[in-house]
Order: C-alpha cells, then sequence, then structure tokens
C-alpha cells in the first residue's frame, strides 16, 4: 500500500522534476562555486589541515540534503491538506494513514538521496573526496533526510497557513544551516550558541558527512550521530502520524 | 531622488494621496502570523553577519581592499549583506507578492475601479516596499555600530543608499513581474537572486574572479549596490560611486515607467 | 442629459471583436440592465462604462465626461461590483470597506462611519470583524455590493449581481438593490436571469455577437417580440414534430423542441381548446404567461454558447 503512494508522488514528480533540478542541484553548486571556491581561497591555513573548499563541501552536502528534505515536507504537506487537498482523496481510499505518510517520506528520502547523489558526483569532480567511505554520505543523507522531514511533516500538518513556513525557514532553516558546522567549526561558536549548534540534527549529519568524505574520524561517536539522527526521525514519525490521524480520519 | 523621477510619470494632484492610500492597504494586512515574517524579516541579514562575517571571518582574518586598506572580514561583508537584504525585501514585495496579489487575489481590479491608476498601485506597493526594507536595513545598521563595523555617520549616510538599492530593485523586480507567466517563473528569478547573492563582490573581491568574469559581475545591479553601501560604511568614497549611483538610477527610472506602462497593458484591457 | 451616452460605441481584442457599434443612453434614476447570453459584449461594455478598458472606437461619455482622459474623475463618482466577487481576502470584512474607502480618499471618520452604516444595509454588521474568505456566497456578493457604495456613487454598475446565488441570497439582494433605486441611485446591471430583469430593470436591451438586437421595457419587449400567452404541449411520441404539421394555424408562431411543442398565442385557452377539437390530446398541457426568457430565447437562438 505504501508503494502506490510512493508511486503516485513519483509519477507527480516526472511533470516537474526539471523544475526542482534548479533548487536542489544548481543553487547548491553555485554555493560550493561562490563560496566554498571563492571564499577557500582566502582561508590560507584551510580547517584542521584540509583545505576550506574540501573541509565544507561535506557540510554543504548534509545542508542540501536537509534543504531538499524540508523543502519537500512543508510546502507539499500544508498544501495537501489546505489547498489542492491530495490527502483526503487518498484517505478515501483504503490506505492506512502510516501508507499515506510512509509512501510519501519515501519520496521525500528519493529526492534527498537523488539531490545528494549528483552534489557527490560534483564534489568528486571538484576533487573534495579523499576516501571511499565517500559513498556512506548518501545512507547518512537519507538519514538525515528522514530526521528533518518527519518532524517538518508534523509542523505542516497542524499549521493552516504558509506565514507559518516562512517563520519556520527564518528561525529554523536558515539558523540551522548557518550555524550548524557546515561553513565554519562550530567550536568557535560562543558556549550557549555552541550548544545549540550540537543540538541540531545538521550538525550530526554534517559531522558523520565530514568523517565519511575525508575519511577521518568524526568529532563525535559515530553511533551517538546515527541515534540522535534516528531519535529525531522516530518521534517526528510519532507525531507527524498522530498528526495525519487527527486530520484525516475523523 | 523620489522628487527626480515621479513628477515626469504623473502629473495629477491626489496621485501621491492615492498611492499612499495602497500602502494603507498593506499595513492594515499587518496582523498575526504575517506580522511575525515580517518581523523576523531582519534576522537573515543579521544571521548572515554572524555566520559568514565572524564564523569565518575567524577563518579568513583580514582583507585588503582594491585601495590597499585594510578591513576585517566582517566589516567587508556586512555592508554586503545590508546590500543584498535591501534588495532580497525590496524583491519579495515587488515579484512573489505583487504577483500574486494581480494575478490570484484580483486585489488590483477592485482598486482599479476607485479613481487609484495602475502607476500609483505600483508607486504604492513600492512605497510599502521601500517602508518595509527601510525598518530592516536600520535595525541592521544599528547592530553594524554596536559591532563596531562602522560608525554611526557613514551608517546614517549607507542607509540613504539603501533606500536607493530599494527602489532600484523594486523598480526592477516590479517591471519584471508584468512579465511573469506562472509561479514557475519566480523560481528562474529567486536562483538569480540566489546567483546574485553569491557572485556579486558580496564574499570575496570582485578582483579575485578571471577577468571576464569579473566584468560581468562588476555590470549586475547587485554589484553596484554593495560596491555604493560597502565604499559607505568602509569609509572609502571615490569616483566610483558616483557610477553606482548613476547605474541604480536609471535602473529606478526604466523599471518605473515599465512598470507603469506594463501594468495599464495588463489590467485596463 | 443622460448619465452614460454611447454611440457606435466598439471594442476590439486584436482580431475579436467584443463590442460592435452600439448607442446606449442611461438617464438619471434609471436601472437599466444589458441582457444576453454569455460572449454578448456585456461585461465589456460594463468595462468600458467602468473606465478600466478604454473604447476602441464610437463616442463615450460618463457624467458629461470623456472616460479616456477624466477616468479617475469619473470613477471616484461610480460604484462598481464586478461579475467575479474581488475582495481582499487578507483584510476582515469592515477593513475591507474601509480601506476601499481611503481609495477614493474618504476621510478615515468618515470611512469607518460608511463601513458602518453599509454593513448594516447588506445585513452584515455581526460578520464586520469576521475574515471574508469563510462567508458564504451570499454574504460575499453582499459585501462587494456594499464596497461598490461607498463612496455614495451616482451610478452603480452590477455585473450579474445574482449569479450563483441560493434563491434566499438572490432576493435580499433584489430587495436592496430595489432601495437603492428609491434613493435615486442609477443602476447598470448586467444578467442573464429573466425574472431578474424584469424584476429590476425600468428598461433593458438584448445584446447578441456585440450588438444591440432589441431595447425598451420589459413589458414592450414581450409584447413586441413574443405573445401574450404560450402554451406547451407534450406529446407521447418518440418524436413531437410528427404532431407539428398538425397543428398549423394555431397561434402566431410554433417552437418545437426535442420533449415538447410552443405555441405562441393571444389567448391559450382558446389554442387548448382548438388543439383537442383536431383529437391531438397531448400528455400533458401547460398555459403560461410569456416572459422575457421567450423574448430573449427568440432574440438569442437556443444553441448554446460555450
Amino acid at each position: 500500500m505504501t508503494w502506490y503512494v510512493l508511486e503516485y508522488h513519483l509519477v507527480s514528480y516526472r511533470r516537474v522534476w526539471r523544475a526542482s533540478l534548479l533548487s536542489s542541484f544548481v543553487l547548491p553548486l553555485l554555493t560550493m562555486l561562490g563560496f566554498g571556491v571563492g571564499v577557500g581561497a582566502y582561508v590560507t591555513g584551510g580547517v584542521g589541515g584540509v583545505p576550506y573548499l574540501d573541509w565544507m563541501v561535506p557540510g554543504l552536502l548534509a545542508s542540501t540534503a536537509m534543504q531538499i528534505a524540508i523543502g519537500d515536507s512543508s510546502w507539499p504537506v500544508l498544501g495537501g491538506f489546505e489547498w489542492q487537498r491530495t490527502y483526503f482523496g487518498q484517505a478515501a481510499a483504503p490506505l492506512r494513514v502510516a501508507d499515506i505518510l510512509g509512501g510519501n517520506l519515501l519520496f521525500v528520502v528519493f529526492r534527498t538521496l537523488t539531490g545528494s547523489a549528483a552534489f557527490l558526483l560534483t564534489a568528486l569532480a571538484f576533487g573534495t573526496l579523499h576516501s571511499w567511505w565517500a559513498l556512506a554520505a548518501l545512507p547518512i543523507a537519507a538519514l538525515v533526510g528522514l530526521s528533518v522531514a518527519a518532524p517538518t511533516f508534523a509542523y505542516a500538518a497542524t499549521i493552516r497557513s504558509d506565514s507559518y513556513l516562512a517563520i519556520l525557514f527564518r528561525l529554523g532553516v536558515i539558523p540551522m544551516s548557518l550555524f550548524s558546522g557546515v561553513f565554519f567549526p562550530v567550536e568557535s561558536l560562543p558556549p550557549p550558541a555552541r550548544w545549540l549548534a550540537y543540538a541540531s540534527p545538521l550538525w550530526h549529519g554534517a559531522d558523520l558527512t565530514r568523517s565519511a568524505t575525508l575519511g577521518t574520524a568524526p568529532s563525535w561517536s559515530a553511533p551517538g550521530h546515527l541515534l540522535y539522527l534516528t531519535l529525531w526521525a522516530a518521534t517526528g514519525w510519532y507525531l507527524a502520524h498522530r498528526q495525519f490521524t487527527r486530520r484525516l480520519v475523523v | 531622488m523620489v522628487t527626480f523621477v515621479l513628477p515626469r510619470l504623473i502629473s495629477f494632484e491626489g496621485a501621491a494621496r492615492r498611492s499612499a492610500s495602497v500602502v494603507e492597504r498593506n499595513a492594515a494586512t499587518l496582523r498575526s502570523a504575517y506580522w511575525l515574517v515580517m518581523a523576523s524579516g531582519f534576522l537573515e541579514p543579521i544571521l548572515y553577519l554572524l555566520s559568514i562575517g565572524v564564523g569565518v571571518g575567524s577563518l579568513v582574518g583580514d582583507l585588503t581592499l582594491a585601495d590597499g586598506r585594510v578591513v576585517s572580514y566582517a566589516a567587508f561583508v556586512a555592508p554586503a549583506m545590508l546590500a543584498s537584504s535591501a534588495m532580497t525585501g525590496a524583491l519579495s514585495e515587488t515579484t512573489f507578492n505583487f504577483f500574486g496579489k494581480m494575478k490570484f487575489m484580483k486585489l488590483y481590479d477592485g482598486m482599479l475601479a476607485t479613481p487609484v491608476r495602475p502607476i500609483e498601485i505600483a508607486l504604492g506597493e513600492l512605497a510599502w516596499a521601500m517602508i518595509r526594507g527601510n525598518l530592516y536595513a536600520a535595525a541592521f545598521l544599528i547592530i553594524m555600530v554596536a559591532m563596531d563595523l562602522t560608525t554611526p555617520l557613514r551608517a546614517l549616510a549607507a542607509w540613504t543608499a539603501t533606500i536607493l538599492v530599494g527602489l532600484a530593485f523594486g523598480a526592477a523586480g516590479m517591471a519584471l513581474s508584468t512579465y511573469m507567466r506562472s509561479w514557475q517563473d519566480f523560481d528562474l528569478v529567486a536562483s538569480a537572486q540566489f546567483a546574485l547573492f553569491l557572485f556579486s563582490g558580496t564574499f570575496v573581491p570582485a578582483t579575485a574572479y578571471p577577468a571576464a568574469l569579473r566584468w560581468l559581475v562588476e555590470a549586475t545591479p547587485l554589484y553596484r549596490a554593495v560596491d555604493l553601501v560597502r565604499a559607505i560604511t568602509t569609509g572609502g568614497l571615490g569616483w566610483t560611486q558616483l557610477i553606482d549611483i548613476a547605474y541604480l538610477l536609471t535602473v529606478v527610472a526604466i523599471g518605473l515607467s515599465v512598470a507603469g506602462r506594463r501594468i495599464e497593458k495588463l489590467l485596463c484591457k | 442629459m443622460s448619465l452614460i451616452h454611447a454611440r457606435g460605441l466598439v471594442k476590439r481584442f486584436g482580431d475579436f471583436t467584443a463590442v460592435d457599434g452600439i448607442d446606449v443612453d442611461v438617464a438619471r434614476g434609471e436601472a437599466f440592465g444589458f441582457l444576453g447570453p454569455n460572449g454578448a459584449g456585456k461585461s465589456s461594455t460594463m468595462r468600458m462604462i467602468g473606465c478600466v478598458s478604454p473604447p476602441t472606437g464610437g463616442v463615450l461619455r460618463i457624467l458629461d465626461r470623456d472616460p479616456r482622459r477624466e477616468g479617475p474623475a469619473i470613477r471616484a463618482r461610480l460604484g462598481v461590483c464586478p461579475q467575479l466577487d474581488n475582495l481582499d481576502l487578507e483584510l476582515t470584512v469592515r477593513e475591507n470597506l474601509t480601506t476601499y474607502a481611503r481609495f477614493f480618499g474618504l476621510p478615515r471618520k468618515v470611512a469607518r462611519r460608511r463601513a458602518d452604516e453599509l454593513l448594516d444595509f447588506v445585513q452584515l454588521t455581526e460578520r464586520a470583524d469576521s475574515r471574508v474568505e469563510p462567508l458564504s456566497g451570499g454574504m460575499k456578493r453582499r459585501l462587494t455590493i456594499a464596497r461598490a457604495l461607498v463612496n455614495e456613487p451616482e451610478i452603480v454598475l452590477l455585473d450579474e449581481p445574482t449569479t450563483g446565488l441560493d434563491p434566499q441570497a438572490r432576493h435580499l439582494v433584489w430587495e436592496r438593490l430595489f432601495r437603492l433605486k428609491q434613493q435615486g441611485v442609477t443602476l447598470v446591471l448586467t444578467t442573464h436571469y429573466m425574472d431578474e430583469a424584469e424584476q429590476l430593470c425600468d428598461r433593458l436591451v438584448v445584446m447578441d455577437g456585440g450588438r444591440i438586437v432589441a431595447e425598451g421595457s420589459p413589458r414592450a419587449l414581450i409584447e413586441r417580440h413574443s405573445t401574450r400567452e404560450v402554451v406547451e404541449l407534450r406529446f407521447e411520441a418518440e418524436s413531437q414534430e410528427a404532431f407539428a404539421g398538425k397543428l398549423a394555424g394555431v397561434g402566431e408562431r410554433l417552437e418545437i423542441l426535442p420533449d415538447r411543442i410552443l405555441l405562441y398565442v393571444a389567448d391559450g385557452d382558446a389554442a387548448v381548446a382548438e388543439v383537442q377539437a383536431r383529437a391531438l390530446p397531448p400528455a400533458s398541457v401547460l398555459v403560461r404567461r410569456s416572459s422575457l426568457e421567450d423574448v430573449f430565447l427568440h432574440l438569442t437562438g437556443r444553441t448554446l454558447v460555450d
């Protein structure tokens, strides 16, 4: 049943995939060029013995995974309840809430994976990958995607106006992408901000991805990272399932 | 500046009053969630300043400008953030929101049944974008002064410069919106905007780019805006800034006249 | 002097001629209607009168002014209720009226007072602080009408004021429009509801294909283009046409529809007697007064336009 829902999302995606190329591939690539290469030239010492570009690319990869995942679970989910009302159509078919939610989440994971794979290839072309472990960046990206997508589903299913999505981006997504060890090490943040950064799923994703592409040990325990991200995904699933049930099963 | 362009476009008493009534309508929508969206808008450039200017700045150290002056990376990035947030603020109001009001909410059809004229709608929306953008700019400049990235007097001068920057992008955005067919076209606008944000001498001096790219960059409106604001906040004003000002003024004039004519064409069929 | 004066008025969009040379005069205090099927050119005419659509040709004077040059001054004295409600969904019901009043330059205090009076007039006082979106279709329509009145206009333009409303809502709108008319406001409306035209209009024109095909009061139009009564006959048969031949000479005109035959006659009962005398027992008989609808269908045809 879950597969039918995934299939539905894949079919609708066929009509719009070109537009999504821009936001999920071209923009990260531009960031890598404009920022990684451009600013990198001015970071003379590199970071921890690694050239700045090589250091920030894995962070950007995790950040791209997060952006795609949140992008695809915010407006589309709100729209599915408030505008196109596709969820109500699905709920009228013999599907369980878990199928509707699961199929949609699988689609988000698919989007995250394809976007990350394209980015990883570009990173390879720029010679920023130091180890075969870089392949592990893909499952990590999928996990990062799930860890932020599931809670975003819950949030988007709760709100009624897209103004609240703008707030999510302003107060959640943008600060997270700026201060979670993507562009500079979180250790240079003052203590309270540093703790916030440690709490964000993106820092865990970025640290894991970085250790994969550079072939170095992560700065925190790898199982710890994985567990923490899973915890976000599981809590998100629980909340999203509860909220979807509230809206769909009346 | 405003008094310099407007009289040629409008020759009707009451036009200012009617444009103001369009602004009033927008002010009346400020409520609950939307209010928070607007208020949080000023956070964005500050976050970028802290992350890139301060965070990445600690890796970069000091920068030597083209004229030999040495400034901290944060002092280099801050004026660019200010200029690009003036751009973003003006564009979001005059492209996305403007298009929605025109095509989907049919808001302007209702307004045009009153004495309000198309050019007055355009000016009203632009004025609204300016008010919003300049509040953000003022807040950002206060932070810059507090972080010792510029002096209060220079901040004041930079504030007037951001008005010009906002007007230029607002007028251009509005003209652009009249050519848009669907929301998908706005993805392109957003991408172009992001590319400008990355490559307009915002994070590294344009001199760092290869010659061809550098010329291209120096011809973009955001580069001119960044150059103007940066020269003011870092205290390096020179003749080049006259080019910046002339460039931005030209954009304002062309944008406004195109927008006024196109809106009339679209709505008064 | 007529408030609206048009001679040979033309509106073209590229190759398409929406309005093809019409002459119209509307006097002060009159309720004037444009009738016609979809695409007849009613809305284009209304937009030209509303000074938001410049005429392509001909003469148009509104309130003795030129809409091409004096649009804002004319619009200041018009009230417009468009075909589709374009209310401001980001504002409350009352704010819709007060901000709209500001577009006319009314002082804030006056705007607020007008808004309250009008909300009372269209019976929306209780919803004053509600958002527009949850309102019913009839409420939105009333609010749009109230908005059109906010500047105390001399002419109110109503484009299909009751299309899509339920019967209760329609009657409420009619009743309010009638009260406006009694107050001396000039009403100009388009409609394709015949009962609406008969209820509200002193005078009307029937438009078809961008031209005026008939003009007069509802009564005069019925007298001129139809008979006093109409007999509707239904026969038990696959085709009504077989019977039509046998009805020759009964009434002034006969129309064959797939499911019934219409006889246009001066005296319905006499016609029915004649039909029965010819030993043609119909399955059902209905004698009714001729209506504007008969005129309309006679003049513009029964074929669907879109």
